[in-house]
């Protein structure tokens, strides 16, 4: 029985060797190698040039100020919605997956024409008499773009930890005389941790790599490291700078796993 | 563990078989990969009518993005756009095919004389390419904004133009500008000038609006700026729907420029690529690409086609050349002048 | 106190929702804009959904969307569904090894993933078209089909099966008698959250596909740069009109009919 169920296993073995391990492979070959196919390490040293080097740093603050804002937003959200249990909170849920079914591109350019000097929204505050929001191509509105394009994904993975909370759990500790903002740091927080850290996962990655979001809102004028590696690859055709910078990004993504596996750890 | 390496093979099978699949290779087709809007559709439809081959069309946004994609073989194409010192380039890493002028007629007898001369500079003795569009690059200003004679590229870098200036967003006409401006050559390797001109681009990025291509005329059209660095073509594009607009080639020189259509070596349907591109030439579609796209035409039957007086003797689709002595070409700058010359627009893009 | 509470809750709620909505009210809004340029507003028609109709780019690249995002999701479900069942299987440390690279999709960056995908089927010579994004797409569909028919596969009640082997079912007909029907509702929801992805996806599909095909996420990527055409606003909307209804009428009907009984 289980020698079959172990054939079972072939198709998605070896799917996932071609398609997920080699791949990976011909990143750390194409990094770790010069045109010639020389071993060199000169294309991870790379992200010490300043333009990398910037581009990296400007990546980091944005991505971690978009995962906070995120993370603000989401809470009391997730809050609010576990509250409603059964249909309505999972129709509420149902309400944050939907704008992806609208073309995430087009979701995002849309906040240009709100954005935009002459967009929607200063001429809202210009009917208003109010001055005008000049944010477009700027850094706040890439910042305003992740939040926009990610607070979903904030959003479900709390959700769910917080509506699995025993409500026993809470009234347990209101009873024993927690008042509501003891309860919620000692009990609700804890307890909703595996939440936060996919969520922060789920954040901070995306925003990290992202190119999209800072062409479509930043004008071209805010270079991230995503933008950096796109543009080995399609214009520059240097892949073997590209896949040196993936590498130093991956080294990234994985310290962030390490460190929220560290935190799950912790708090277990 | 025998049984794994069967489902490999079948993996392998499948894969190749979804390889074959998708080339094409036995369809009557011609696959062409050229500049966004650069091209009146109705012509596509015309040429699949008259001639029964099917046209497969990809567009590009620079004629950088456009190199890798061709260099690395992985998408297949037959006929492409690229401009001047991309084809040099491309000539010189043997991606392009010598044309047999003899299966598209309509070339030698069509385009000017001194089209062929000024693409001698990137293509010596014409061998590769068949000039498509010219044009210049200059400014575009909107007359609302700008309240006096706009005549130097030195007013990109205008205080008062903050938050409304739009720059290209490729670095050879990023670079041009700044150039141009100090009196260099585009073309300079020079590391003293080309240090100049970074510094002077970091200056003038926190008053540029954003860095654009094909956006800049929605932008200038739509009131979102005031100034901007714009090519000839769009610039009379762009006129027609907002009468304030202005083009100027500056005092200092600039870029002239020759889009021309080449074929790839390893073209799968180079008959039909040479079809396409001799139908391009005829003098009554060049005059509805013309007529479509705005963009100079190189094509003398189709210039003495135009109807239109204003539009013929416009300035800027056909501007007189011989009252500027500082006009450049792009050329190709060997392997390590590219690459220099990208570390720098990264440097300045991330600043 | 109470309601002053819940008063603020809801406008925290709308204001979320606002935010996350008025993007795609300004695109509705768009697809009615008889200006060509978004900045302007030219009053108000209904061209752009007739001229929709005779666009064959924008359909042609919403046929590909369709259609990758049905067969990868398609094969995904079923790569995902048998690799499950072998997983409950495995010996704990495979499995540990098999759901390490599970993950590695989910957790890595999307444009890793796309490079690494794209270095892949250049030496292996694929011509780059709708089979490598179609082999991309099930790719990074497996996983979400694994995360969700695991957790099902895990309360699956093993003596069931076995009860249909000693009543004299083959194998074959016990799994897709009794095992299949209880799995079948993680393999539904994996499968729509699979077409999902691979529908919203641009970045991969971006540094997988070759020349003439586009998905709507590729397409609009190239207009973007020179003008998005109003046909697209309209496109995208009737999408979203049409996924809103059927939302609606799967949260709403049921619940119609479940009142009566409940109220017995």
């Amino acid at each position: 029985m289980n020698s079959k169920k172990n054939i079972l296993a072939a198709p998605y073995a070896v799917w996932s060797a071609v398609f997920i391990v080699i791949p990976l492979c011909m990143i750390l070959y194409y990094g770790l190698t010069d045109k010639t196919g020389a071993f060199t390490l000169e294309n991870i040293a790379a992200i010490a040039s300043v333009g990398h080097a910037r581009a990296l740093w400007r990546s980091i603050l944005l991505s971690v100020i978009s995962t906070i804002i995120c993370f603000l937003l989401a809470y009391p959200l997730a809050m609010i919605l576990a509250e409603k249990k059964g249909r309505a909170g999972g129709f509420i849920i149902l309400l944050f997956i939907l704008p992806m079914w609208m073309n995430f591109l087009l979701r995002t350019l849309a906040w240009q024409t709100l954005l935009e000097k002459t967009g929607v929204i200063n001429g809202i505050l210009s009917f208003f008499g109010l001055p005008s929001l000049r944010i477009i191509n700027t850094s706040y509105a890439i910042v305003l773009g992740m939040v926009y394009n990610f607070l979903p994904f904030m959003v479900l993975p709390l959700y769910n930890a917080l509506s699995k909370i025993d409500e026993n759990v809470i009234n347990a500790a209101k009873d024993l005389g927690a008042n509501k903002i003891q309860t919620f740091f000692h009990v609700i927080l804890p307890l909703s941790v595996p939440g936060i850290i996919s969520g922060i996962t789920m954040v901070f990655v995306p925003a990290l790599t992202t190119f999209v979001i800072s062409t479509l809102l930043g004008g071209s004028k805010v270079l991230l490291i995503g933008n950096v590696i796109e543009q080995e690859f399609t214009q520059a055709s240097n892949w073997h700078l590209g896949s040196g910078l993936s590498i130093v990004l991956m080294i990234f993504i994985i310290i962030n796993m390490i460190v929220t596996a560290l935190f799950e750890k912790a708090e277990n | 563990m025998n049984k794994m390496w069967a489902f490999f093979l079948i993996t392998i099978a499948i894969l190749s078989t979804c390889g074959c699949g998708t080339g094409e290779n036995n369809d009557n087709v011609v696959i062409v990969y050229n500049w966004g809007e650069y091209i009146d559709p109705d012509m596509l439809e015309q040429f699949e009518e008259e001639t029964g081959i099917r046209v497969i069309y990809d567009e590009f946004e620079t004629n950088e993005t456009m190199y890798p994609k061709v260099e690395a073989g992985a998408a297949e194409y037959d006929v492409i756009c690229p401009s001047d010192y991309m084809i040099s380039k491309m000539i010189q890493n043997d991606l392009l095919m010598e044309l047999d002028f003899d299966h598209i007629p309509n070339a030698k007898s069509n385009i000017g004389t001194q089209y062929w001369q000024q693409s001698e500079g990137f293509d010596p003795g014409n061998k590769y390419s068949v000039p498509y569009c010219w044009g210049t690059v200059g400014i575009l200003y909107n007359r609302t904004m700008v309240d006096e004679p706009v005549t130097s590229w030195a007013q990109l870098w205008d205080e008062k133009y903050r938050d409304e200036i739009l720059m290209q967003d490729s670095v050879r006409d990023a670079f041009m500008v700044a150039e141009k401006l100090y009196g260099y050559s585009m073309n300079t390797l020079d590391a003293q000038e080309l240090l100049t001109v970074k510094n002077a681009l970091i200056e003038q990025k926190p008053l540029v609006q954003a860095y654009v291509i094909d956006q800049v005329r929605d932008k200038m059209i739509g009131n979102e700026a005031a100034i901007g660095v714009i090519y000839s073509g769009e610039a009379i594009y762009t006129q027609y729907e907002n009468s304030n607009l202005e083009y100027v080639i500056p005092a200092e020189g600039t870029n002239v420029w020759i889009d021309s259509w080449v074929i790839l070596k390893n073209a799968p349907h180079q008959e039909n690529a040479e079809k396409f591109i001799d139908f391009m030439c005829r003098g009554d579609v060049a005059l509805k690409n013309f007529e479509y796209i705005t963009y100079s035409t190189p094509n003398d039957a189709a210039k003495s086609l135009i109807e239109d007086e204003e539009i013929k003797n416009s300035p800027i689709a056909f501007p007189d050349l011989s009252q500027y002595d500082n006009l450049e070409t792009y050329t190709y700058l060997g392997e390590e002048g590219d690459t220099l010359y990208n570390e720098l627009w990264k440097e300045i893009k991330s600043y | 106190m109470k309601t002053s509470t819940s008063i603020v809750k809801k406008i925290y709620v709308a204001l979320i929702f606002i935010f996350l909505y008025a993007p795609i009210a300004t695109l509705i809004v768009l697809s009615f804009n008889a200006s060509k340029t978004r900045a302007k507003w030219g009053g108000f028609t209904v061209n752009w959904y007739r001229s929709l109709i005779q666009d064959e780019t924008i359909l042609n690249a919403l046929g590909t969307t369709l259609l990758i995002a049905f067969l990868s999701a398609f094969a995904a479900s079923i790569i995902g569904t048998i690799a499950c069942i072998a997983m409950s299987g495995m010996k704990r440390r495979n499995r540990a090894i098999l759901m390490g690279i599970t993950n590695i999709p989910m957790l890595n960056a999307d444009i890793v993933t796309g490079i690494s995908l794209m270095l892949l089927f250049i030496s292996l010579g694929l011509k780059f078209g709708f089979g490598t994004i179609l082999l991309s797409h099930i790719t990074f569909n497996i996983p979400y089909v694994i995360l969700s028919v695991l957790p099902r596969m895990k309360q699956l009640n093993p003596s069931v099966y076995e009860a249909a082997l000693d009543l004299g079912a083959s194998p074959v007909t016990a799994f897709f008698k009794v095992t299949l029907p209880d799995l079948m509702p993680g393999i539904l929801s994996g499968f729509l959250m699979a077409f999902t992805m691979s529908l919203d996806d641009f970045i991969i599909t971006h540094f997988t596909k070759g020349s003439g095909i586009n998905t709507l996420s590729t397409k609009i990527y190239t207009e973007v740069r020179k003008g998005i055409k109003p046909e697209m606003y309209a496109l995208s909307t009737i999408i979203f009109v049409t996924v809103l209804i059927l939302l609606f009428l799967v949260n709403i009907a049921p619940e119609k009919k479940a009142s009566p009984d409940s109220g017995k």
